[in-house]
């Protein structure tokens, strides 16, 4: 497959802290690939490296085949980008944000006009074309500069964080919509430390953690990697329950996880949970409490990083502090 | 040909139109200088001026008109100083990352806000003359309609070039902070010796030799030289001292403003090209 986006050994620090220690991933034509991680991990960084706001300072990036270091205007003709931040002028209207943007870009004037109109009626905004932004309501505004980023018909629409701090309602609209746009053709590399924004969007995913690329697929290879079925199992005698479960042909693993254990299954865990209930309680070991699922990526991102996505502690705050001095 | 600091520019003068209470104290400011300081200034100066023994035959320029190119300075250096903070607003509404982001070269965001400067600080030239007119400043007295129009034309021409430097050295500086706090205190502290300093509102002739030393290198005093070559002439009197232009002296203070725009712009341009704001 073609890849649009080839990132190697990417590594960036800002002085002494490492906010990206060595990445390497491709992006196919076409997909949706989504970098999933909690604050911090690294994600906005790798981001605006890859839109060449950020110069380069370890590792080869190439984006739509123009290398980000020395074919910095290739690359920001290829690209639409749309910000963790809200990037609008609220004094300018609907149109006119869209009239500058196409603007700077360098887009004919017929084109550009053309254009516009088909991006107010992607993004539901005809109505409001004369309105100023600063009057939309937080998904309108979301939707605007979603437009925007397309506008100049990108190879490839960066979006950082798309849906945060807007609400359930609205985040499910502004999937719906990315989801039209991919299918219309354009490649979407997408951040986001919401799993389900990951998991219902992307065609691949790479969790990212510290830095590091933590695991890369499908949503379905990574719950995959863990098992078939998880099981979470709360007891005071660890040892001799991990030892009983362990014997069983149908469990794959049993590791120590934050509250007690997690039995990943080879085998279909609604039929495999009552006997092990049963066979624990004839040797004496005294259940807390036990959960069956299916694993999510939530599971995934704490299986291969011992930390749950959703909790960022005290560790994760700091770290973004950093982040943040770093700039 | 790229275009594109036209964008910036055409956005930036949306912006002027739109916010209503910048737009009117832009506008009413300088008014407001030559009715108020004006009329108040002049009519003490004129009182002790008249005490200065001239040549006979000749008839001082009335302070109102002296100090009508001053105000005229004055404005300019205030508007263009303060030009660049727009850059501040992008920056922190993020405008300035999709301007970044964007195939555009740098430079021409430099150009737009720049050219949005000198277009306001050439209204208020204009409504500061008029207003003058109104007022009794006798510019261009005796001119035929031609003379007038190559005044206006030289003046407009001194105050863009001036103009200019101050935009870039705002922008440079603007780009380099992060805190509208430190950009207004910087720019204040600018504001005080460069106006105090210059022939803008007294003849430098009575400095001690220090403050004079400063007014030489001060660009205001060039531009306000310009100007009163353009509007009164070359030979006149004001505040009982005898000023006399030759059309050198004029373009050595053109050239002046053109290197130290040229100086800005160099320091504007390293300072946009290495700029990085995520």
């Amino acid at each position: 497959m073609n890849a649009i986006i080839e990132v190697e050994d990417l590594h960036h620090s800002y002085g002494d802290f490492t906010a990206v220690n060595g990445i390497s991933f491709r992006v196919h034509t076409g997909e949706i690939f989504s970098f999933l991680g909690p604050n911090g991990a690294g994600k906005s960084t790798t981001i605006n490296i890859l839109t060449t706001l950020l110069p380069l300072q370890r590792g080869r990036v190439r984006v739509n085949g123009y290398d980000v270091r020395k074919e910095k205007k290739r690359v920001r003709e290829s690209i639409g980008i749309v910000f963790q931040d809200e990037v609008l002028d609220g004094d300018l209207t609907v149109w006119e944000t869209l009239e500058f943007h196409g603007r700077i870009y360098g887009m004919p004037r017929a084109e550009r006009r053309e254009r516009i109109e088909e991006m107010l009626k992607l993004a539901d905004l005809e109505e409001k074309t004369e309105e100023r932004v600063k009057y939309l309501s937080g998904g309108m505004r979301r939707r605007l500069e979603i437009a925007r980023g397309l506008m100049t018909r990108p190879a490839v629409l960066f979006l950082d964080e798309p849906t945060l701090g807007l609400d359930p309602q609205t985040r499910y609209r502004i999937w719906k919509y990315i989801e039209k746009v991919n299918r219309e053709g354009t490649t979407i590399f997408l951040t986001t430390h919401y799993m389900e924004e990951a998991d219902s969007l992307s065609s691949r995913i790479s969790i990212i953690d510290h830095g590091k690329i933590v695991i890369t697929g499908t949503s379905e290879e990574l719950k995959n990697s863990i098992g078939k079925d998880l099981i979470y199992l709360e007891t005071v005698n660890k040892e001799k329950a991990s030892q009983i479960i362990g014997s069983f042909s149908e469990v794959r693993g049993v590791r120590d996880s934050l509250r007690g254990l997690e039995v990943s299954l080879e085998a279909d865990g609604q039929r495999f949970l009552p006997r092990l209930i049963v066979s624990l309680e004839k040797e004496g070991v005294e259940i807390t409490s036990i959960s069956l699922k299916k694993p999510t990526l939530d599971d995934v991102f704490l299986h291969y990083t011992g930390r749950e996505l959703r909790d960022e502690g005290p560790q994760g705050k700091k770290v973004a502090m950093r982040r943040r001095r770093g700039r | 040909m790229n275009t594109a600091f036209l964008t910036v520019y055409w956005r930036d003068m949306i912006r002027f139109r739109r916010f209503k209470p910048m737009l009117f104290s832009t506008l009413v400011q300088p008014i407001l200088w030559m009715a108020f300081f004006g009329i108040g200034m002049s009519s003490n100066f004129d009182r002790f001026s008249q005490f200065v023994k001239l040549p006979p035959g000749i008839e001082s320029v009335d302070y109102l008109t002296f100090m009508a190119a001053g105000v005229i300075a004055m404005t300019t250096l205030f508007t263009s100083l303060f030009g660049g903070i727009s850059l501040l607003f992008d920056k922190r509404w993020g405008i300035m990352k999709e301007m970044l982001a964007s195939p555009m070269p740098r430079t021409h965001i430099l150009w737009g806000i720049s050219l949005s400067g000198v277009t306001k600080a050439l209204i208020q030239a204009a409504l500061i003359m008029s207003f003058g007119l109104l007022i009794g400043v006798k510019f261009f007295s005796g001119y035929s309609a031609v003379e007038v129009l190559i005044s206006l034309l030289g003046i407009a021409i001194f105050v863009t070039v001036f103009s200019l430097g101050f935009l870039f050295l705002s922008a440079g500086i603007t780009m380099r902070l992060e805190s509208m706090e430190g950009v207004q205190g910087i720019m204040t502290l600018l504001t005080m010796p460069l106006f105090f300093s210059s022939s803008a509102l007294y003849p430098v002739e009575g400095f001690p030799s220090w403050l004079r030393a400063i007014s030489v290198v001060n660009p205001l005093t060039y531009l306000v030289k310009g100007i009163r070559y353009f509007a009164i002439g070359e030979d006149f009197f004001a505040m009982g001292t005898h000023y006399t232009y030759s059309i050198y002296d004029v373009l050595l203070s053109l050239g002046f403003l053109t290197i130290f725009a040229l100086l800005t712009y160099l320091f504007a341009w390293v300072t946009f090209r290495r700029a990085v704001v995520t």
